[in-house]
């Protein structure tokens, strides 16, 4: 595949590296002469110094014939600008784009960025995970499907504990799909399965009714 | 009428004022205090602190109510994010964006936004005063 990246900084370059590994053809553009520079030192000559955002730029590139765009700069309007111009001028087939206000991955999806990937989100959800009292935590959202999977908690003082799934009122769209117990068995619930302390509930959810899940599973 | 500009630049300070001087709602926007000079002193309209890309800025700034929206800021690409955010997430009616870079231009006005180059008006209004 021949895959143009725009950012040659950290993410860009950790991605090239992986991206030829894989045997792919890559180009990256970067914009600052400095980060070119040491792009090219050390990585040779897969990278052109020029602005990603510009048609002119990206036609240099041959991206007409790009089967993928990736746009990793650090700056959110300068991702979402590349990829469109990538996708309206010069109709590559993918575009990828790094973003850091996680709030603005719809609208990007809308502008005609195919795949959004961000990196405030990805750390906030290591770290949420990593809080032992956190009682929610998001494992993965299903893309294109406005769901995602979360893991609860059941911290013994949840009023659920020794209610039964059939006693909780639950969200609609949520669904229950594992139990694993605090010794470490795991069963897929049924409308029988009593709630027991210590319990992690692995469910599949609609992001608006998450809050509404945890307060249900747990009680408060 | 109701208008938010983003950007208290030069020609968003001048054009914030001109319509402010016409009696309509206007809200400028600026992610630097001191940009704000360029105002005159008996502007009656609502110098923001913030940026117009991003929401909640946009939805302090009024733009639920705007009928018109402008970016004028001096980069090419936050003009270009906050325009579509006016458009594709608030619906306001009527969105103009300033892009300098010609190209860009004419590709996001093929993709429905209005779009203004400075570059290309300027370089036209040389042109024609050379000639004429």
């Amino acid at each position: 595949m021949y895959i143009v990246i725009i950012g040659g900084g950290r993410v860009g370059y950790y991605l090239s590296k992986e991206l030829l590994n894989e045997g792919h053809e890559v180009l990256v553009i970067e914009k600052n002469v400095l980060v070119h520079e040491t792009f090219v030192d050390e990585m040779g000559s897969i990278c052109i110094q020029g602005d990603g955002c510009e048609a002119a730029t990206l036609e240099e590139v041959g991206t007409g014939r790009a089967d993928m765009l990736v746009a990793v700069t650090g700056d959110d309007e300068d991702n979402l600008v590349a990829c469109q111009v990538a996708k309206h001028k010069f109709n590559v087939p993918r575009t990828i784009a790094r973003i850091r206000n996680p709030r603005r991955e719809k609208l990007f999806k809308e502008l005609g960025v195919d795949i959004t990937v961000s990196s405030t989100q990805i750390i906030l959800e290591a770290i949420e995970h990593e809080v032992p009292t956190h009682a929610l935590t998001h494992l993965m959202p299903l893309r294109g499907k406005e769901m995602e999977i979360v893991d609860i908690k059941i911290s013994p003082e949840s009023i659920t504990v020794g209610k039964s799934i059939r006693e909780l009122s639950l969200p609609k769209g949520s669904k229950l799909a594992l139990i694993i117990r605090k010794t470490g068995k795991h069963r897929v619930p049924t409308l029988n399965t009593v709630i027991r302390a210590g319990d992690q509930i692995i469910a599949l959810t609609p992001p608006e009714s998450e809050e509404e899940l945890r307060a249900g599973l747990r009680g408060s | 009428m109701k208008i938010v500009i983003m950007g208290c630049g030069r020609v968003g300070g001048r054009l914030a004022a001109m319509l402010d001087a016409e009696g309509h709602d206007v809200t400028v926007l600026d992610t630097d205090t001191y940009s704000f000079r360029r105002l005159p002193p008996n502007f009656s309209g609502t110098a923001l602190l913030g940026s117009g890309a991003d929401e909640d800025t946009l939805r302090k700034a009024g733009i639920q109510e705007a009928e018109v929206f402008l970016s004028l800021t001096q980069g090419d690409n936050r003009n270009v994010l906050a325009a579509q955010i006016a458009k594709h997430i608030f619906n306001v009616p009527r969105v103009i964006c300033r892009i300098y870079d010609p190209l860009r231009a004419e590709m996001y006005s093929t993709l429905g936004l209005e779009t203004i180059s400075p570059t290309v008006v300027f370089a036209q209004l040389l042109k024609d005063k050379l000639e004429g």
